[in-house]
């Protein structure tokens, strides 16, 4: 069997026991309103862990992009609350802003050969600060396309709803999948993460696919941001803080190889949808505490770690990038 | 003059790297439908011809042509549209890939902007089965064989390219099977008109699969030639560079008291790495390790200083049995070891000449009994004067000497630990004559104040001079132990090329 | 050692720090007044010193770990952890010096996991040092329950804002820290070994240099510092704020490093230098602070600062020559 099958096999067992004993502790979660919910309340948080999904296959990593979520959400309450701009132009600029920030990081992390933590750190700063400096305070959205866009569901049987956001989401993972199996420059994203040099050697465009990849990880993160935004009706510089944890999370525990080259984009929706479990959960169970979110991320986190890490001890390639 | 029936040709090459010739004026010419293998020891300047072929190097001087037509090869990707493609030692493809992807990446069928996966693995299985190969080609690269990963990348490579196909060292990991399944399919293309340059350190390999043989040595062509006029011997001579013509015995140091043994490695060896070995070292005596490169004589010395821990066999030092599985272990029973990779392995090149010297003996006396500063210069100022290393202060980085210098650092890095054994792989390659000799003279007085030393080296007049005994590798076995009247040149030479089962080209 | 670190005054990065003081004060004349009062002294400087110990003590702890090219991402959680734990003893009674050993404790045992992760399991420390960075603040609400432990103790209100001989505790506490690591660093051949598996770890292995131990310390120690920092942030606020203590300051120790001259990819590293640069980046805060710019026009100048780092510490020469061409040099060098 394909070994990148087998962590995501495990996540998809764990999602589907874990989500068979909550449904028995508590069978009101089997219903359309809670699955739909499930979507709504976790679109954002999945249409940034797909831009993780293809930067952490090319083995880079991202840590701006909660902050790109928050600056995002200011720049289009700005556009249009206080400039009186339409929400779909005020999209439009905040998706071009962004990315020409990813497209500047990647060149960065190419040109200036330095790990992606640190480049993406300085921008995650730059984007919260630019935030901050916009404006400190939440800036509400009260704009009609608001309203048009929240009542935009399809109604299930069984009172559930599909939200305009949560249909977003999938359409975004959808597309993601696409990209990732289907187009060259997925195989590109593949390659890299795989063995640069190899990839360098077999004609990857390594610059080219590089800053692709943080331009298409930076425009994800803002179209999270205005999901976010259609979702709190606002922006707040603060919004959205430590997100790109959880996007990594959701993309480890999806199956996806931490050091790059294996892992699939649909992995990383059950890996967003077993979060978004884990926090339904606690939230029915009403004795269980928020905080055990984390440490249940942390662990899940570390036990799939583990599990990569046994799984693909043979693949000798990722030392050798180590040295060079 | 256009026409000069070669696919790929060049002519009066010169690279230049620093003040290093790498190549000299060195001509080459392939012809389509034969395989030509190119030959030389390290540093003789093959992989850097190899670069200028195929676009990743330009060269200083001279010309590439194709198919009798100056070029310019910008890139291996811009070489590709020549039709010269290169497979490399080490499988320079995606083991995490598919097979079809791998075989098809950057050149993959589209359809509606969307790869067309099912057209791209149905090639691939009609390119496969040309290769006599019956994989599925969905399935992962990596979960195949190191040989099939190989004839993959062979089809890559001549699928895109087509006219000319580099095999750079593609044996050097396979086992005997493998070889011969890979020569079936070189055979094969070679039929289709293909050119092949072969590159290997197994003689037994080019003599089994080469038309026609380009030797250099020092980054100057030697000799290109039929393999039907050749011997091995005559093959081993040119690459070493030994006119020797069987000069007789240089005779030296037979009769040399031996001291007490020092080592004993009875059946010592690791698989896939060097088949089980014995060896009795003495104290007081230089055991010379001649062979080719890849014949496994630095596996051997890396297995006997604990480096990879040997999977069979026993050791005993000084008499008693024991066990060697890592460095540590090696260095407490007063071995040293310096590494024939002195970047990769040997230096610590942001450290200072000093703290390079003091390293192992700090590394012995552990995380609490640190030699201080003072200490420190004046074990390094010692062993500094006594190597006569050049270096403007004993504190600049150690990356900023010359090769000769770094070599004598890590020597004196062994030293100021007060040895009993050292080995020392290609201990003089690459280094400048002064300290060459330099080297060549401290082994000589190691020897003579009762160290035990192991010296690999491919500069066969070297061996011969400073070794009591030689001891001679091939295909990863240790198949000869030369003495007295037996060490000279042409008999190493000899015992090198000899054919295990008799001569069989 | 010391001697010779005095005779490097005119580093960089001291240069850099009294370069950024100058701004400050042309920014804000009364920068270096500093006064006398209630037996401490109160000023701007002494504010800088103050506010930059905690993440000075980090990078003392981080500094060792760069060195050796890894990296702890989990030490603004441990942070929270530790400080969580000694304000819930303190207000579960047990003695104030108990719950500082048990909290300074419960950080080495962080750090020696991940050393763990790291040094045993083999698993890249930005990686293995994820975990806790996600589940620490978990943890840290976990003992406090969620709510923010506030508390009247007077040790660890002391530790947090007390002062000795006039200088504010938490900078003396960072100085102690500072002058003890690097004693033993440079006094041992611990910081040797160090360098010398962060530069080169295959021929470190070839010298007879075990680093499997040398990795558990560096980030127990990473763990310890954390935790002496979450002690001092808990009780400069009086409590333990799970969500917000130490949040973002992994990042800051990290920058304060590298401005300290220890380079990502690791080797050579120096402790006094790492506590510097976590006084350039206090000062700027400070700086903007005093100047009257929004506070968060740090983390914008902070993003500048990694940028102008990144590109003094990367090889111009590699950008020069052809990129793609970079990459099958590599493949010869071996």
């Amino acid at each position: 069997m394909n070994r990148s099958l087998r962590p995501l096999l495990a996540t998809a067992l764990i999602f589907a026991i874990a989500y068979a004993l909550a449904v028995m502790q508590f069978p009101s979660m089997f219903s359309t309103r809670v699955l739909g919910n499930f979507l709504t309340d976790n679109a954002f948080l999945g249409i940034a862990a797909v831009g993780m999904t293809f930067v952490i296959l090319s083995g880079g990593i991202d840590l701006s992009v909660g902050a790109v979520i928050g600056f995002t959400g200011v720049l289009v309450a700005v556009l249009i609350t206080w400039a009186g701009m339409h929400p779909v132009p005020a999209f439009a600029i905040a998706i071009l802003v962004a990315g020409a920030f990813g497209a500047t990081m990647g060149l960065a992390i190419h040109y200036l050969q330095v790990p992606a933590f640190i480049v993406t750190l300085a921008g995650m700063f730059l984007a919260r600060g630019g935030a901050s400096v916009i404006t400190r305070d939440s800036v509400p959205i009260n704009h009609e396309f608001y309203d048009w866009i929240s009542d935009l569901t399809i109604r299930l049987p069984g009172g559930g709803r599909l939200s305009f956001i949560g249909l977003t989401m999938v359409a975004i993972f959808v597309i993601g999948a696409l990209i990732a199996h289907r187009t060259k420059f997925g195989s590109y994203v593949y390659a890299l993460g795989g063995n640069p040099v190899s990839a360098s050697l077999m004609g990857v465009p390594v610059a080219r696919t590089t800053v692709a990849i943080y331009t298409l990880s930076s425009v994800l993160a803002a179209i999270s941001g205005i999901v976010f935004s259609l979702y709190t009706s606002a922006g707040y510089p603060l919004a959205a803080v430590g997100v790109e944890l959880d996007a990594i999370s959701a993309v480890v525990i999806g199956g996806t190889l931490l050091t790059g080259g294996y892992g699939f984009v649909l992995g990383t929706f059950i890996g967003v949808m077993l979060l978004g479990l884990v926090q339904t959960y606690i939230i029915f169970d009403g004795t269980l505490s928020s905080w055990w979110t984390k440490i249940v991320i942390g662990i899940l986190l570390f036990l799939f770690i583990v599990l990569q890490r046994l799984i693909f001890v043979a693949s000798a390639p990722g030392e050798k990038a180590q040295k060079a | 003059m256009a026409e000069t029936g070669y696919a790929l040709e060049a002519r009066g090459i010169v690279k230049i790297f620093g003040n290093h010739v790498a190549l000299d004026k060195v001509d080459f010419g392939l012809k389509p439908g034969e395989v030509h293998a190119l030959l030389g020891e390290n540093g003789a300047g093959k992989s850097t011809l190899i670069k200028i072929l195929t676009g990743a190097y330009q060269p200083d001087g001279g010309e590439v042509l194709t198919e009798g037509v100056p070029v310019t090869l910008n890139n291996p990707q811009h070489a590709q549209t020549y039709g010269i493609g290169t497979v490399y030692q080490e499988v320079n493809l995606l083991p995490n890939r598919s097979v079809a992807e791998n075989l098809y990446l950057g050149h993959q069928p589209t359809r509606f902007g969307l790869v067309d996966r099912r057209k791209m693995e149905r090639d691939s299985i009609a390119v496969l089965a040309r290769y006599g190969l019956n994989i599925d080609p969905s399935s992962e690269l990596g979960a195949h064989s190191v040989a099939v990963q190989q004839i993959v990348a062979i089809a890559r490579a001549v699928e895109l390219s087509g006219k000319v196909l580099i095999l750079d060292e593609p044996t050097a990991s396979l086992d005997r099977n493998e070889v011969e399944r890979l020569f079936e399919i070189i055979a094969d293309l070679k039929k289709t008109g293909l050119a092949v340059v072969f590159i290997t350190h197994f003689l037994d390999q080019v003599f089994a699969i080469a038309d026609r043989v380009t030797i250099l040595r020092n980054g100057k062509l030697i000799d290109t030639k039929t393999l039907d006029s050749l011997t091995r011997t005559d093959v081993v001579r040119l690459m070493l560079g030994k006119d020797i013509a069987f000069s007789g015995a240089t005779k030296l140091e037979e009769n040399r008291p031996l001291g007490d043994v020092l080592l004993d490695f009875k059946n010592y060896g690791r698989k896939r790495s060097v088949h089980p070995f014995n060896l009795t070292i003495h104290k007081g005596e230089v055991v010379g390790v001649a062979g080719l490169l890849g014949s496994g004589r630095t596996e051997m010395a890396r297995i006997m200083f604990g480096a990879d821990a040997a999977d069979e066999g026993t050791v005993s030092v000084a008499g008693t049995q024991t066990s060697i599985a890592r460095p540590t272990d090696a260095i407490g029973h007063g071995f040293g070891f310096c590494p024939e990779d002195r970047k990769a392995e040997g230096i610590f090149g942001d450290l200072s000449v000093r703290e390079n010297i003091v390293i192992a003996l700090q590394g012995k006396l552990g995380w609490f009994s640190a030699l201080n500063r003072d200490e420190q210069m004046e074990i390094a100022g010692r062993f500094g004067e006594a190597m006569d290393i050049r270096a403007a202060s004993l504190d600049m980085p150690v990356k900023l000497l010359s090769g000769g210098n770094q070599q004598k650092v890590i020597l004196s890095r062994w030293l100021a630990t007060d040895p009993a054994f050292l080995i020392l792989d290609e201990p003089t390659r690459g280094i400048d004559v002064g300290a060459h000799a330099e080297i060549v003279r401290t082994i000589n007085r190691l020897r003579d104040e009762g160290l035990a030393l192991v010296v690999i080296s491919s500069e066969l007049d070297e061996v011969v001079a400073y070794s009591s005994r030689i001891v001679v590798m091939r295909d990863r076995e240790l198949v000869a132990e030369l003495n007295g009247e037996n060490i000279n040149p042409g008999v190493i030479v000899q015992a090198i090329a000899n054919h295990k089962d008799g001569a069989q080209a | 050692m010391i001697r010779r670190s005095l005779l490097k005054l005119a580093n960089p990065q001291l240069l850099a720090l009294i370069g950024v003081l100058l701004i400050n004060w042309l920014l804000f004349p009364n920068f270096f007044r500093v006064t006398w009062q209630d037996g401490r002294f109160f000023g701007s400087l002494i504010d800088v010193l103050n506010r930059g110990a905690p993440v000075a003590i980090l990078a003392v702890g981080m500094v060792g770990v760069i060195a050796t090219k890894g990296v702890d991402l989990s030490v603004g959680a441990v942070m929270a952890v530790a400080g969580a734990v000694a304000a819930t003893m303190v207000v579960a009674g047990y003695p104030a010096p108990i719950a500082v050993v048990a909290a300074l404790v419960v950080g080495l045992l962080c750090g020696l996991w991940n050393g763990i992760l790291v040094a045993v399991l083999d698993i890249q420390p930005i990686i293995a040092t994820l975990v806790l960075m996600v589940a620490g603040r978990g943890i840290a609400q976990l003992i406090t329950e969620g709510f923010i432990v506030t508390f009247n103790d007077p040790l660890l209100i002391y530790i947090g804002t007390g002062s000795f001989l006039g200088f504010p505790m938490a900078a003396v506490i960072a100085l102690v820290l500072m002058v003890i690591v690097t004693l033993v660093v440079r006094r041992t051949a611990i910081g040797l070994f160090i360098e010398a598996v962060g530069v080169n770890r295959a021929a470190a292995s070839l010298a007879g240099i075990r680093s499997r131990m040398l990795l558990l310390l560096v980030y127990s120690l990473s763990g310890l510092c954390a935790a002496i920092a979450g002690i001092i942030v808990a009780g400069d606020i009086r409590g333990a704020d799970a969500n917000n203590a130490g949040l973002w300051l992994e990042l800051d120790a990290i920058l304060a490093v590298v401005i300290g001259g220890t380079s990502l990819l690791g080797g050579r590293f120096s402790v006094p230098l790492a506590v510097v640069g976590a006084l350039i980046i206090q000062a700027m805060n400070t700086g903007i602070l005093v100047s009257g710019f929004p506070p968060e026009f740090n983390l914008i100048v902070k993003a500048g600062l990694i940028f102008i780092v990144l590109v003094i510490q990367s090889p111009l020469a590699s950008r020069l020559a052809p990129p793609r061409i970079k990459p099958v040099a590599k493949v010869s060098a071996k």
